[in-house]
């Protein structure tokens, strides 16, 4: 093997309070070789941020670096002045971020925070800045780069922002970039676009990427090599071919399984059971051990080795240890073969196609929720924000559907909307032949019970101050179906088991939660009053793959048993194929294709669900498409473009899409689509 | 942009109109113009012509806010409320109670008020902004404690403490500069030294503790980090990145207040003598001469809606985000 | 009964006061959520030396917050028991003998002789013009020259004596407290505290308490036959006027924000909450008295109550009620000024916490408005609104110096720093300078204030959740 661009031993960091530190980054090791891209890949609080802001040595004033080495070229850069660090950052090893909103100056012009790079690291004359700082700008695919160096931060979409973090990166010709989750805070088809930057770039370039990600799609899509971080240090390094082939370390194996998917629909996903331990806990075995199905005695009470399973790839677990194992029966290793659980019997009743002949239980028809724009000295009304502008569609009991879509295509003020909970400005939205548009709060009450939401965030959805079990019991409280306490708080504790918790936990404040126990919760206050409906709006998004299949399995559940319609509100394609019978994908306020999940996600016929699939990341080599790029951005949904609101995106348009918006076009029974293009074949 | 200032003059309107009621109902309601006599004339055995006579040489013998006895229009405009409020409108503020003018008393005294308060604002700014910007680049070292130290025992003295100490060390013990007094013209300037400095040093303790806040909030944002990553030194990150964002906080605060400058400080200018709109306010009070109170009163919130404004425009042309709108 | 206890307004005040904070203790103590910011509190060392002076100061006044009238003597020829018209407090008792004792004018402190020169007339017959002996101060000392050092430094003795033996008892009774709750013997306990190995940090809090204690008995002793801060331009003693001045500080700083909360709370959360018409007639409101600047509205209402006053003299059956409706009256007024800012704070705080998830999951389980700003949106601003006091508390007190200053503050007749600061403002022109009076007001004040700031500092650390999240 050569010599490596950079190599990191025995790094560790420490965090806060000095008698009990956390310890974000826990004896590191690793390797990165010129040229390739190396993804770190962890869950929320393994400590892969703290790794890369270690490397660049940009820590937190409560963080310090205890221990380690790490050799970039011929210095090891922790034994570096500040000064001499300053050389390094910036310009052989840069850094991008996860949030573009917040990592750009708001003040100062994007020419000016790029030409501050090239200016330090690139010995050029002043006057040569401002033709480096376009071509940077061109670089990195940003139309105009002339027009764009006077505008600042705020006038550009997240997108774009991101592209202008790489530029400043590239100013000092970096060997290595370290992109911290990079397109995290990004839609798909604008992550797509930024993956596919990156991976020119570096091929130009010949530049190493450090990619820390959460995700494996984009680990799949992107990376050479990676490793897995566990709690503060590497459990699993292999090449992206060999781990998603056969993982090698039980936790790469959860968390693969743990994926939503369409092959996965029949059957429960895989959990890892229990949460990441917390940072400050003293590790005696294996720190995975808790949560590990094929855990042994010895993994309890050994820290396990690191082994070499093949040809570069290596593992840190006491099942590949011949030692160990020798000691061991055998029959140990041959318990955890990866394997999905059969098709279960509960499934029969999705597959059908029932849904066109049902009576739709809630339906909504040209559903309107627009937001004034005040302007002018008499705050006149110049305009609307057409959040939701026309949306149709039709849920039946015992249902799945999806509304899909993009940041900003208004699916989540659709979801509201149709809960009277943001007052829509037209349309009907009819529950059980009731219409439910117009209603005041009194009258609407009686509807409450049936219509229920699940938000995105489980730790805004609970007031701090509550009591978890005065929290589940506020439905039946408000709505009167338990007035008196202690029977309120039997059905609370009846609830709690039903989402699988201990009832014990009535008694307690919600922070004392983790995320996704927060969201069995707020599910629980939910089914308190027997809803038919849930509106689940986005509701594991902010929580780990493998909380994440938790949460999806116990929505399944209750909807095998209890028979519930979901709205499931979501940008992840996976999750709506695992879950959804139907699927509705919205563009800019409006629904522009629905119909069964298998129908759109096979064989999508509007452009837009067509590149919006195509830019997903995805695991399994065979399955990847290549993707479709989106010029631009979504448009304004205060401005909509003229025709159909696609067409300056869409590659196919043609002359009369930017006249008039597609009317619905019935393909069958139980799709449609908004499209010129799909009238013509 | 002028569509909004617009809208912003015009939501004035409605406010100055309540601040004239409540002035109104202050001055004439809760007491009526014979209680202001009777206290003016002395308390007990005041004859009922004594004040009639005080009242129509002040102008507070008409009815207050309807007078039947004058002809058409006039019913309303002879009256108190009218010849005493409403005309605080057209900056028409009367005569004082020792009958001289009070605008132009106004005009003349807002002057020394001004040379007190302008020097003391751009003093302390320069001289707080750069004592929080040292105290940040030290931050978390023993210069960063003992100076939060410094400035919480500063700011826990009274104002008046400052002026008392002021006056004592530097011209009592030291004669370097007059006690008080004031002088016309460029001649002055030997007066306003004590009161500026005194003033400067007494908004140290509140000014740089916030300013230090403000700093310490903008370096901990995510921008600071991408600078830093960009190879940035330390005082590039915090002169160039730090400081024009907090800036924006900054000026939009002094922009509010710089219309009040003309108020003058009541306290620095009564005890320095200074013949400003300040010891005019207060000189208006021991009197308890409510004509002039009135009029401050109602300069003070125009003012003060001024300032608002102010701040709005000010903000749209510092703050990008507001600007390209 | 030798007495009848006098309830003035303030008074009442302060035990409604106290009575909510009371509640507020015990709600609290029961409350995690409101329990876990207040240990952080005393678990600071800061935090905890500056209650031990908060405490002290808030004794004081609280001593001079019990009113009464003390019986007459049996007089001739009247019957049925008479009380007298002075209202006095517990204070006033406890102070007696620094009340009574008066001279004729100024005195420095610690000193036997008077400030100024008067004619003396001699046994000879002789009128020499000398600095007279003081009526009480060191009337007990036969060569005032010689024996006064070594009197001060003996009675300083005797004070620090008696302070530290009342400290080690109380010590030793906070010891045997601790040892009872962490079931440990006393040796432990007391090798815990010196070691500093405490969650709350006892080792701060007691050698602060023994300052306070040490200095009170010292003053105390020597206050038995000296003014330790001289007397003033009609020879009262200025150690009592100081010590009488803290009630009023501390009413100011505390009763004002306790008059304006209501309307504070009640028009920010509903102007947030509503938005609408309503939110545009509070901020209407609000802009409106906010406009005005606030030394103007207080220096009119003053006067305009001031006006009241002198023609309705007869309404009031003492000086003593007088001041104190005056100083209920400033009170009311400077709250008036100055809830708008807790207002707006309030108001933003509530357009946030409606569109945050768990409001609207409230609403959509159908709860009422009423129910949904009592149960979400309040608990969850409660730590604004507590900052805001601690934060306003010292302002207040710094406020009322300068009011007074203006005379548009308290009742002159009031004892207050800022009529002790106006009445000895042109005493440092005199020559030589009589400085004392000042100075205790300046320690008195300074003191409380730098005490409230610091502990200020530490609340809003503890309470406000952005601080704390930045610190984790």
């Amino acid at each position: 093997m050569p010599q490596p661009l950079l190599e990191v031993e025995g790094l560790t960091t420490l965090l806060g309070d000095p008698n009990r530190p956390a310890r974000a980054v826990d004896g590191l090791d690793l390797r990165i070789q010129s040229g390739e891209t190396f993804a770190l890949l962890g869950e929320s609080g393994c400590g892969k941020s703290m790794t890369a802001l270690s490397l660049m040595r940009l820590l937190p004033p409560s963080a310090r670096i205890t221990a380690g080495a790490v050799h970039f070229g011929s210095s090891d850069l922790l034994r570096l002045t500040e000064a001499q660090m300053r050389q390094v950052r910036g310009g052989r090893m840069a850094m991008i971020f996860q949030e573009p909103q917040t990592s750009l100056n708001p003040v100062l012009t994007v020419g000016d925070q790029i030409a501050e790079a090239v200016r330090i690291h690139e010995g050029r004359s002043r006057a040569q800045v401002p033709a480096r700082v376009v071509e940077l700008l061109r670089a990195v695919g940003i139309p105009d780069p002339e027009q764009r160096v006077s505008e600042y931060p705020h006038q550009l979409s997240g997108g774009m922002k991101q592209r202008i973090m790489i530029a400043m990166a590239l100013a000092g010709d970096p060997e290595l970039l370290i992109a911290d989750e990079p397109t995290t805070a990004l839609d798909v088809t604008i992550q797509a676009q930024v993956l596919r930057l990156l991976k020119d770039l570096q091929r130009d370039t010949g530049m190493a990427v450090l990619l820390i990600t959460h995700d494996l799609g984009v680990v799949a899509e992107t990376a050479d090599r990676l490793a897995v971080m566990y709690a503060g240090h590497i459990v699993e390094t292999a090449t992206a071919l060999d781990f998603f082939a056969h993982p090698a370390h039980p936790y790469s194996r959860k968390l693969l399984e743990s994926l939503p998917g369409a092959e996965k629909r029949s059957g429960r996903l895989a959990v890892i059971p229990g949460r990441v331990p917390r940072l400050d806990t003293v590790f005696q075995g294996c720190r995975f051990a808790d949560r590990c199905d094929a855990v042994m005695d010895v993994c309890r009470m050994h820290a396990p080795r690191w082994l070499q399973v093949a040809e570069g790839q290596g593992v840190r677990c006491a099942l590949w240890d011949t030692d160990v194992m020798a000691g061991i029966s055998g029959k140990a290793a041959a318990g955890h073969s990866p394997s999905v659980s059969p098709p279960g019997p509960a499934d029969t009743a999705r597959s059908e196609s029932a849904s066109a002949v049902d009576q739709p239980l809630l339906s909504a028809t040209g559903l309107q929720v627009h937001f004034p724009i005040h302007r002018g000295a008499l705050r006149r009304v110049v305009g609307h924000v057409r959040a939701v502008d026309g949306l149709s569609m039709a849920l039946s009991a015992g249902r799945t559907l999806a509304l899909v879509g993009e940041s900003g295509c208004g699916k989540t003020t659709a979801g509201k909307g149709i809960l009277q909970l943001i007052a829509p400005t037209g349309g009907s939205v009819r529950y059980l032949g009731h219409e439910l548009m117009g209603l005041g709060n009194r009258r609407m009450r009686p509807f409450r019970k049936d219509l229920q939401i699940v938000f995105q965030d489980p730790f805004a959805s609970m007031n701090p101050r509550m009591l978890v079990g005065d929290i589940i019991g506020e439905g039946l409280q408000a709505l009167g179906i338990e007035k008196r306490r202690p029977a309120r708080m039997r059905r609370v504790a009846e609830l709690l088991e039903l989402v699988g918790m201990d009832p014990e936990a009535a008694s307690r404040y919600p922070h004392e939660f983790s995320g996704g126990q927060r969201q069995r919760i707020c599910i629980a206050r939910v089914l308190a009053v027997e809803p038919r409906i849930i509106v689940c709006d986005e509701p594991t998004s902010a929580l780990d793959v493998s909380v994440q299949a938790q949460i999806l399995n116990l929505l399944k559940d209750l909807q095998d048993r209890l028979g519930l319609a979901y709205l499931f509100i979501t940008h992840d394609i996976s999750v709506v194929a695992y879950l959804a019978h139907e699927v509705a994908v919205m563009y800019l306020g409006r629904v522009v294709e629905r119909g069964q999940v298998d129908e759109i996600l096979d064989d999508p016929r509007h452009p837009y669900t067509r590149a919006l699939l195509s830019a997903v990341p995805v695991v399994d080599p065979e399955k990847r498409r290549s993707v479709i790029r989106l010029e631009g951005d979504m448009p304004s949904p205060s401005h909509p473009p003229q025709g159909c609101h696609f067409h300056p995106r869409c590659r196919q348009a043609f002359e009369t899409c930017r006249r008039s918006y597609p009317d619905e076009l019935r393909l069958s029974a139980t799709r449609s689509v908004h499209c010129h293009l799909a009238a013509e074949v | 942009m002028t569509a909004y200032i617009l809208r912003r003059v015009l939501y004035a309107i409605p406010i100055l109109i309540g601040v004239n009621l409540i002035t109104f109902l202050l001055f004439f309601v809760v007491n009526s113009p014979d209680d202001m006599a009777r206290m003016h004339l002395g308390q007990k055995r005041v004859t009922t012509e004594a004040i009639e006579g005080w009242k129509a040489e002040h102008g507070y013998d008409r009815p207050l806010v309807y007078n039947p006895a004058a002809p058409g229009l006039a019913s309303l405009t002879d009256t108190i409320f009218f010849q005493k409020s409403v005309k605080l409108f057209a900056f028409q503020f009367g005569s004082s109670d020792d009958g001289r003018d009070i605008g132009y008393d106004i005009s003349q005294r807002m002057w020394p008020s001004l040379a007190i308060a302008v020097p003391v604002l751009i003093l302390g700014l320069a001289f707080n902004i750069s004592y929080a910007l040292f105290i940040v680049f030290f931050r978390a070292t023993y210069i960063d404690i003992g100076s939060v130290v410094l400035l919480v025992g500063m700011l826990s003295v009274s104002s008046l403490f400052y002026i008392i100490g002021g006056q004592f060390v530097l011209s009592k013990v030291f004669h370097l500069v007059p006690i008080s007094g004031y002088d016309q013209g460029l001649d002055a300037w030997k007066f306003l030294i004590l009161p500026v400095i005194v003033g400067v040093v007494g908004g140290i303790g509140s000014g740089t503790r916030w300013y230090r806040t403000l700093f310490l909030e903008e370096i901990a944002k995510d921008y600071v980090r991408t600078a830093r990553a960009k190879g940035l030194g330390e005082r590039f990150v915090l002169f160039r990145h730090v400081l024009r964002n907090a800036l924006i906080p900054i000026l939009t605060g002094v922009v509010v207040v710089l219309p009040l400058l003309f108020m003058g400080s009541l306290i620095t200018e009564s005890f320095f003598g200074i013949p400003g709109l300040g010891s005019y306010t207060i000189d208006a009070i021991s009197n308890q001469d409510f004509a002039i109170v009135r009029s401050m009163v109602f300069l003070g919130a125009v003012l003060y809606i001024l300032g608002l404004i102010l701040t709005d425009i000010s903000y749209t042309l510092v703050d990008p985000r507001v600007r390209l709108q | 009964m030798p007495l009848i206890p006098v309830v003035l307004w303030t008074d009442a005040l302060v035990f409604v006061l106290l009575a909510l904070g009371g509640a507020f203790a015990l709600y609290a103590s029961r409350h995690e959520h409101l329990r876990d910011p207040w240990r952080r509190v005393v678990r600071s060392r800061v935090g905890v030396a500056t209650l031990v002076v908060l405490m002290a100061y808030a004794l004081v006044g609280f001593l001079d917050t019990v009113h009464l009238r003390l019986k007459q003597g049996p007089q001739p020829g009247v019957e049925e028991t008479r009380y007298a018209p002075e209202v006095l407090s517990l204070l006033d008792l406890a102070l007696g003998g620094l009340r009574e004792r008066q001279e004729k004018t100024y005195s420095a402190p610690f000193a036997t002789h008077l400030y100024v020169k008067e004619a003396i007339d001699q046994p000879d017959g002789r009128v020499v013009r000398d600095y007279p002996r003081l009526l009480h101060a060191g009337a007990h000392l036969q060569d005032p020259q010689r024996q006064r050092g070594l009197d001060i430094a003996w009675r300083t003795l005797v004070g620090l004596v008696e302070g530290l033996i009342a400290w080690i008892l109380l010590c030793f009774g906070i010891f045997w407290l601790l040892a009872r709750r962490w079931g440990v013997a006393l040796s432990e306990v007391r090798r815990r505290v010196l070691a500093g190995e405490t969650h709350v940090p006892w080792r701060t809090a007691l050698g602060a308490l023994g300052v306070v204690i040490l200095l009170g008995f010292v003053a105390g002793e020597l206050a038995r036959e000296y003014h330790i801060l001289g007397t003033d331009k009609v020879g009262e003693d200025v150690f009592y006027q100081t010590l009488k001045s803290i009630r009023t500080g501390l009413l100011i700083g505390t009763l004002t924000t306790l008059v304006m909360l209501p309307a504070a709370i009640l028009l920010g959360i509903a102007a947030g909450y509503f938005r609408g018409w309503v939110d545009d007639l509070i901020q209407y409101l609000y802009t409106t008295l906010n406009s005005i600047p606030g030394v103007l509205l207080i220096a009119a209402v003053i006067l305009m109550l001031q006006v009241y006053m002198s023609n309705h003299a007869d309404a009031f059956e003492s000086l003593v009620e007088r001041a104190d409706l005056r100083l209920l009256f400033l009170c009311l007024i400077l709250g008036v000024t100055s809830w708008t800012g807790l207002c707006r704070l309030l108001r933003g705080e509530a357009l946030k916490l409606r569109e945050i998830d768990y409001v609207q999951a409230a609403q959509s389980l159908g709860v009422g408005h009423f129910t949904v700003i009592a149960r979400h949106i309040l608990p969850n601003v409660m730590h604004i609104v507590l900052i805001t006091l601690v934060l306003d508390f010292s302002g207040l007190v710094l406020a009322e110096a300068v009011l007074s200053y203006v005379n548009i503050g308290v009742d002159p007749t009031m004892n207050s720093w800022g009529n002790m600061i106006n009445s000895a403002r042109l005493e440092l022109a005199r020559d030589p300078v009589v400085w004392w009076s000042l100075a205790a007001a300046f320690l008195f004040m300074f003191t409380l204030v730098l005490a409230a700031n610091l502990f200020a500092d530490v609340v809003r650390d503890a309470f406000d959740p952005r601080l704390r999240q930045a610190g984790a």
